[in-house]
């Protein structure tokens, strides 16, 4: 018999810190899989974000940078700029480029920064203890919205892809999602397209990918497959943006 | 015809792997892990067909197929 799945290089042979089902552990190996398969891996650069990601330069096996809360797309900036023979990545959470960050994350974009970003949204903070989201769906219970969302206090799930696609200075956006094998392969493919878009020097690229969160969805791991499936998908539909 | 190991001591037991299996031969092992989680394994005697959809969703990439 012969090995048809394996652990790819660049993804560190160690457990990781994350949840039961966590959505993190599929992301960052799709991440891995396309460093190997488009042999990049002397020179992508990762900008890891704060929120349960923190950590994943401990398992990148490839050079990573941290950022300050929602800066991941200015220290990109900075890096792509002076380092313009190199891969530069950002991966953030809901909360480090849709709130805190949103601010870096637009004007990136629409300076059209030739970066990739891998963009997780699980609709909650998962690394404070499962905190509201901009992302959060209206009625979700969350720690700061016990009752569920609701629109006239909270306003409305925020749709940051859709924003960025509207600006001129964005090349491509697609929104992907990890609840099943075949959308995890089509999240793969977004993925890889974003990072030959700028080996191709194309412009700024994102892809947001739908994930898991079971501990502050307060679910099984199979139950929060199936709530991206039946509700989170409803908000944020799959596909290509732009 | 298909085989998948599981690397026991990295499985968090969050049965994806299992609820996308469709030949159902995924189960839980009776002992723990050095985790102190019960971790799955392949279920003896059944037909895997080494897809490898167990493999693509397992958050913690522990399995291996092989086919
Ligand atoms: C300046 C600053 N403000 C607030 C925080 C607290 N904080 C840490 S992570 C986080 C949100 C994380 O949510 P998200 O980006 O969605 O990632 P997840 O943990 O869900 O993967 C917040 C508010 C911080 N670390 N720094």
């Amino acid at each position: 018999m012969e090995k048809v799945f394996g652990r790819p290089n660049s993804l560190r042979n160690v457990a990781t810190h994350y949840c039961p089902g966590c959505g993190h552990g599929i992301a960052h190996r799709l991440i891995c899989e396309v460093v190997d398969e488009l042999n990049i891996r002397e020179r992508v650069i990762a900008v890891a974000p704060v929120g349960c990601a923190v950590i994943a330069y401990d398992y990148w096996d490839f050079d990573c940078s941290e950022a300050a809360h929602g800066r991941a797309l200015a220290v990109a900036t900075a890096i792509k700029r002076v380092h313009p023979e190199t891969v530069v990545f950002t991966y953030q959470g809901d909360g480090d480029l849709a709130a805190i960050g949103t601010n870096e994350t637009i004007h990136a974009a629409n300076r059209g920064e030739n970066l990739s970003v891998v963009f997780i949204n699980n609709a909650i903070y998962g690394m404070t203890g499962g905190q509201m989201a901009p992302t959060t769906l209206l009625g979700q219970k969350t720690a700061t919205t016990p009752s569920g969302r609701q629109a006239g206090s909270a306003g409305f799930p925020l749709k940051i892809s859709e924003m960025l696609a509207s600006l001129a200075g964005v090349y491509s956006v697609e929104r992907a999602s990890l609840h099943a094998p075949q959308e995890i392969v089509r999240a793969k493919k977004a993925i890889k397209q974003a990072f030959i878009n700028q080996m191709e020097n194309k412009g700024f690229s994102l892809v947001e990918v739908l994930s898991p969160c079971p501990t502050y969805w307060g679910m099984s791991p199979k139950e929060a497959l199936d709530w991206i499936k039946d509700a989170l998908i409803k908000e944020f539909p799959l596909g290509k943006l732009k | 015809m298909g085989r998948i190991a599981v690397d026991k001591d990295k499985c968090k037991g969050c049965l994806l792997c299992a609820s996308v299996c469709p030949k159902e031969a995924i189960i839980t092992d009776s002992g723990l892990n050095k985790m102190g989680i019960k971790a799955v394994k392949p279920k003896e005697g059944a037909d895997c067909s080494g897809c490898a959809m167990c493999a693509l969703i397992c958050p913690e990439c522990c399995i291996t197929v092989y086919k």
